[in-house]
């Protein structure tokens, strides 16, 4: 990967994805392939710490290339470990950082915002908006609804939004150091509990990391199965959210509507799959379940029925003008910025960014089934519906094709034990955006070192802006449009 | 025109729910004789990955017609008969669980929800996580299932409601 400039030993890594690992030892080189990776509009996907066999520390960084996945790994000092801040480049960078900091006591070098993140204490110093008339609102971290926890921070002229300042990490459990009390046989299981709405983008990250570490590949049919899971996860997740969407709007007939048929969607997974979100179904080396041909001809079927359901509803949502009313113009982020604040996946892709790592970097069976890109540039939450129906009726074709285009044949293979300091990535692109899995094996197949990355790192801080000069009523609205996980950004 | 040709999709629908079908006056009957009134839950997400979350909101599709059972949810504690609880719960959501569960007027009702719920699940206990709901606040029932579907759910938030009676 020549645009990491001067970036020592970079080694092709196996596996599906396309990646490529760079380790180097200094400062510069670190800053000077951050630096490559920004000059040839590349972007940042993930900034981690971790401790190296032996205890030596490092930070690491995955950057997405257009030759693909490139990861570069920082050896550390072990007194006082320090790197040189990238969030001037990268301003998803920030939050990564200091949880780095949190989390590992490596240091981001001319970082400006060096208050944890994940590791609370009391009396957090929110940034103060002050002058006539401006007030705080505070939310959370339990919030009113059926909701994760998290803390927002209004400050407000009557009903308008001035700023916006996320508290996050309330769910923080662990989940990098805890896959090292698991092998890498079983770390599928953490994995796909990373974020539960994309427990199936996670599995499958995982198992391409795991596969790549062990060298092996996945049996093509299991590779089908996979990819039949993701789209029913991304149906699975508009369904729910297009629902929300309206309720939010006011429109409550969205929401009974919806959620009747995602639950029928849920329900059919159960049958096909033994579990309704199909958790623990993607397991390195395969799939652990293979419906018969009946049940995946009633999936196709299905999928069919709901289309012109969704379709009946589309019509009643773009014809609803008091929804509408609230939807176009609400929380936007235009283009420039979402380029800037690097945001991603289906939130990008209504902002003009348009990056879907199942056409830019497509892995089977995408690579047949050529999936067409949705894109829109309005940048509120009307594109961000729009969106969602456009790609949810994409996934259903999707769902038609692995159904008919699927050949017979094994689902899994057995996973021999990486050897140590066994390295792979996974990267999948999810409902919601790009998860990230990078793994290294240790001794008797144990995992050395694993980290889980989920795109609403990206997004959270770009909500703060799509809220601004919107009223405090609209924001659950915005909030829902963009559906951020709390638990996969805080791990 | 929308819901008139969905018509009623709430169940008990015949054969294939019976189980359901069943049970639900008695659920009905259970929660009238104990609280004389609406079940009023407060679901509080102590560090959960968001999948128990999700079959809470199914819960409250028209399939499981739960406010036709006199169940609902609220959006203060204050106003709650029981906690509803997903874990594991995290050292940094362990002093706003204690918070909900003291704001709770008496008698008070906590099902700890999920495998993780119960005893931390897959996340354990330790770190950042303390574990199981019953490490920090006192439950009356656990809902095993990672995460439990809506049905199982329902048998929880009932069963904490017998136990109720019990006291």
């Amino acid at each position: 990967m020549k645009a990491l400039g001067a970036a020592t030993d970079v080694r092709r890594l196996g596996g599906e994805v396309a990646a490529a690992r760079a380790l180097v030892t200094r400062g510069e080189d670190w800053i000077d392939a951050a630096r490559a990776a920004h000059e040839s509009k590349g972007r940042l996907v993930s900034l981690w710490g971790a401790e190296r066999p032996g205890g030596q520390p490092a930070v690491l960084a995955a950057y997405a290339l257009e030759e693909g996945l490139c990861v570069v790994e920082l050896a550390l000092r072990r007194e006082a470990p320090s790197y040189p801040d990238v969030s001037g480049l990268f301003p998803a960078a920030g939050r990564m950082q200091r949880a780095v900091r949190d989390l590992h006591g490596i240091d981001a070098e001319g970082a400006r915002d060096k208050r944890p993140w994940l590791r609370h204490e009391p009396d957090y110093p929110f940034v103060r908006v002050e002058g006539d008339g401006v007030h705080e609102i505070p939310v959370g971290p339990i919030h009113a609804g059926i909701i994760e926890p998290g803390h927002f921070r209004f400050s407000i002229v009557g009903e308008k939004v001035l700023r916006l300042e996320q508290r996050l990490g309330y769910t923080h459990k662990g989940i990098d150091k805890r896959f090292e009390d698991f092998t890498v046989a079983e770390g599928h299981r953490l994995a796909g509990r990373v974020s539960g709405d994309s427990t199936v983008a996670y599995a499958w990250a995982y198992a391409q990391a795991a596969e790549a570490a062990a060298g092996i590949e996945p049996p093509a049919r299991a590779r089908w199965l996979r990819a039949l899971l993701l789209e029913r996860e991304r149906i699975a997740n508009h369904l729910g959210d297009l629902g929300a969407l309206g309720n939010d709007g006011g429109f409550a007939f969205a929401l009974s509507q919806f959620m009747r048929l995602k639950e029928d969607w849920l329900r059919a997974n159960g049958e096909a799959f033994g579990h309704r979100f199909a958790m623990d179904a993607i397991v390195p080396g395969g799939v652990a379940v293979d419906p018969d041909p009946a049940k995946l001809a009633a999936m196709a079927r299905h999928a069919h029925e709901i289309e012109i359901e969704v379709r009946g509803l589309r019509d009643i949502f773009d014809e609803h003008s008091g929804l509408q009313d609230r939807f176009i113009t609400a929380g936007r982020v235009t283009p420039e910025l979402a380029a800037r604040l690097g945001l991603v996946g289906l939130g990008g892709r209504s902002s003009g960014q348009a990056f879907d790592l199942r056409v830019d970097h497509p892995v089977d069976p995408y690579r047949t089934l050529k999936v067409k890109k949705v894109v829109y540039i309005a940048g509120d939450v009307a594109a961000r519906v729009h969106a969602r129906f456009d790609e949810l009726f994409e996934s259903v074709r999707l769902v038609q094709a692995i159904v008919a285009g699927m050949s017979a044949g094994e689902v899994r293979v057995p996973l021999p034990t990486p050897a140590p300091e066994a390295f792979g990535v996974g990267w999948v692109e999810g409902w919601r955006g790009e998860v990230l899995v990078a793994l290294e094996a240790g001794r008797d197949g144990r995992i050395a070192r694993c980290h889980a990355h989920d795109p609403s790192w990206h997004n959270w801080p770009v909500l703060e802006h799509a809220v601004i000069g919107n009223i405090v009523p609209d924001f659950p609205l915005i909030n829902k449009s963009f559906n951020l996980s709390y638990s996969g950004a805080d791990t | 025109m929308k819901i008139a040709r969905t018509g009623m999709v709430s169940e008990p629908s015949p054969a294939a729910h019976e189980e359901w079908r069943t049970r639900a006056p008695v659920i009905r009957a259970d929660i009238l004789r104990i609280l004389g009134r609406a079940l009023v839950i407060r679901q509080v997400d102590a560090g959960s990955c968001n999948g128990c979350e999700l079959e809470i909101h199914a819960l409250n599709n028209p399939y499981y017609n739960l406010e036709g059972l006199g169940i609902r949810f609220a959006a203060s504690p204050r106003h709650a008969d029981m906690l509803l609880v997903t874990g594991p719960v995290t050292r940094n959501m362990e002093q706003a669980l204690r918070i909900a569960y003291e704001a709770m007027p008496d008698p008070k009702l906590v099902v700890a929800v999920g495998d993780c719920g119960r005893d931390g699940g897959i996340f354990g206990e330790g770190g950042a996580v303390c574990g199981g709901v019953s490490r920090v606040i006192p439950v009356d029932v656990t809902v095993p299932g990672c995460p439990p579907p809506p049905l199982a759910l329902l048998q929880g938030i009932l069963t904490a409601l017998s136990i109720g009676e019990r006291r």
